[in-house]
């Protein structure tokens, strides 16, 4: 088998305060998925993420990234490889044009001239923002913020793309264009939603997140298709929504 | 969706003014203001010479008597507390229309209305003829601190952000029956800037998640800048040349 994108094993975590945000996490996802993390609010989603690229070490247990092994050494190398697209874009888009904000993180990893502006270019095709690219980003509207928001993250050439929220706030003509741009990625992405019906477009896989740990993991019909586990879990399909092959 | 003011300071155009790269012309509009500045009080010709050519910079940027006119109001404050100066400052007077006003305070109330006025007109073509992103990249040529010019940089991006949160506060007091009539009345809007002022905060470290999500690693990444060529910045240094030349005749005439 292939060497996993992410692979987290016995991942805990505990606020300051003593709050156990993560209670032994077991996740591994493969190159080339699209998984959907599902869970009420407080499951520990976010905490999760943030362990992923680094921004939170693990007190417990390990993450590795396509086989590198998150440490405090290597945590530039871990970012490059884990894009996070964080839920609100106006948080992601902090440089004064579009052009800038996506060039910010190749910068970063120290690339120029005309190498630089190729992977800016290639991320805003990917995302279908290139016209947008001398426009500062308080014109935009939110859902082309959220696929510039993207785009930078593309833009560093991750292993994975993690977003979060993707769809929040979006009218349904953005979200139609944003899982068609997804969809087009062949990058390994985890999508963390709410919308279920998202995740059943988007993702042949879906992990279920409770209470600091991954509680079921299967194929996204099946998952959805379980209403005792979605109402343990406080997850609920939209009025009139059904799975039709699930059981 | 609503624009911010700071953006309505740029008019678009193609104009020799719009192109000229805009290192030259933050240069340019700092040499033109030091030299009116500079001009002793009494020498009125020397003023009405700089605002000719700040009105022929502004006609041939097609920026329009409205643009320009409107975005000066912004003096209107300055104007009043300049007006109030012949009649607080002592010293010999003159009368003038039956009012006993102060020699002293009047030149003095010239001397800041007309520096200003022409301060803000240099401003007000320099900002009508380049767009914020260019003006940070300007500084940044001219070796402005790479820490100031992103300050300045994310200030301008989040000032939209900000005034939209504090307009959609103010919607939601006015939707629940919030009227203010008195003074009194403003203590819902002394919380709303409190509650401002958190959420920009814990905004400002999510998009520092965001930066170090993005390789960021304490310094930010420059982009070379775009070179001026000998004429360009020749035709720019035209102006401030011409002032400067004014301001030592002024000296020497005076």
């Amino acid at each position: 088998m292939s060497v996993p994108t992410i692979a987290i094993v016995g991942l805990e975590f505990r606020y300051p305060d003593g709050t156990i945000a993560l209670d032994g996490v077991d996740l591994h996802i493969h190159p080339g998925e699209r998984v959907a993390l599902l869970g009420p609010n407080g499951a520990g989603k976010t905490t999760l993420i943030l362990h992923m690229n680094g921004i939170y070490m693990p007190q417990k247990g390990t993450v590795a990234v396509s086989g590198l092994q998150l440490t405090q050494d290597n945590v530039m190398e871990i970012r490059r490889r884990v894009g996070v697209v964080f839920q609100d874009p106006d948080d992601q888009l902090f440089m004064p044009t579009v052009g800038e904000d996506v060039e910010f993180g190749p910068r970063n990893l120290g690339l120029t001239g005309d190498e630089l502006n190729q992977r800016v270019q290639d991320a805003l095709n990917a995302m279908e923002v290139a016209d947008l690219i001398d426009r500062p980003p308080n014109h935009l509207s939110f859902g082309q913020k959220r696929r510039v928001a993207i785009a930078g993250v593309l833009a560093m050439k991750p292993s994975i793309i993690v977003l979060d929220e993707p769809t929040s706030n979006l009218d349904p003509a953005s979200r139609r264009e944003l899982a068609a741009a997804l969809k087009s990625l062949d990058t390994t992405q985890l999508i963390v939603t709410h919308d279920l019906p998202f995740a059943y477009e988007m993702c042949e896989r879906s992990v279920v997140m409770d209470v600091g740990t991954i509680v079921a993991s299967g194929e996204t019909a099946e998952v959805l298709g379980n209403d005792h586990l979605l109402q343990q879990h406080r997850l609920e399909l939209p009025y009139g929504f059904a799975i039709r092959n699930g059981n | 969706m609503p624009d911010g003011h700071v953006h309505t300071l740029y008019r678009h155009g193609n104009t020799p003014l719009h192109r000229t790269q805009p290192h030259v012309k933050i240069a340019a509009a700092f040499l033109f203001i030091f030299a009116v500045v500079a001009t002793p009080r009494e020498a009125i010709w020397a003023f009405l010479i700089y605002f000719v050519i700040l009105i022929i910079l502004a006609v041939s940027a097609r920026l329009g008597i409205r643009f320009v006119a409107t975005r000066m109001l912004i003096e209107t404050p300055f104007v009043i507390a300049a007006l109030l100066i012949p009649f607080l400052t002592g010293g010999d007077r003159i009368s003038l229309l039956g009012i006993e006003l102060s020699r002293a305070g009047l030149w003095d109330t010239w001397n800041i209305l007309a520096k200003a006025t022409l301060g803000l007109l240099t401003s007000v073509v320099l900002a009508g003829t380049t767009d914020i992103p260019s003006v940070l990249r300007g500084l940044e040529a001219l070796r402005v601190p790479r820490v100031l010019t992103t300050i300045m940089g994310f200030m301008i991006r989040y000032l939209d952000v900000v005034l939209g949160e504090f307009r959609r506060m103010r919607v939601a007091m006015q939707s629940r029956g919030h009227d203010p009539r008195w003074i009194g009345h403003i203590k819902p809007y002394a919380t709303s800037a409190g509650l401002i002022f958190v959420r920009s905060y814990e905004r400002g470290e999510r998009v520092y998640l965001a930066m170090a999500s993005r390789g960021y690693d304490g310094h930010m990444p420059t982009r070379p800048g775009n070179q001026a060529s000998v004429p360009q910045w020749a035709a720019a240094l035209l102006a401030p040349a011409t002032a400067w030349a004014i301001a030592a005749l002024a000296w020497w005439s005076v």
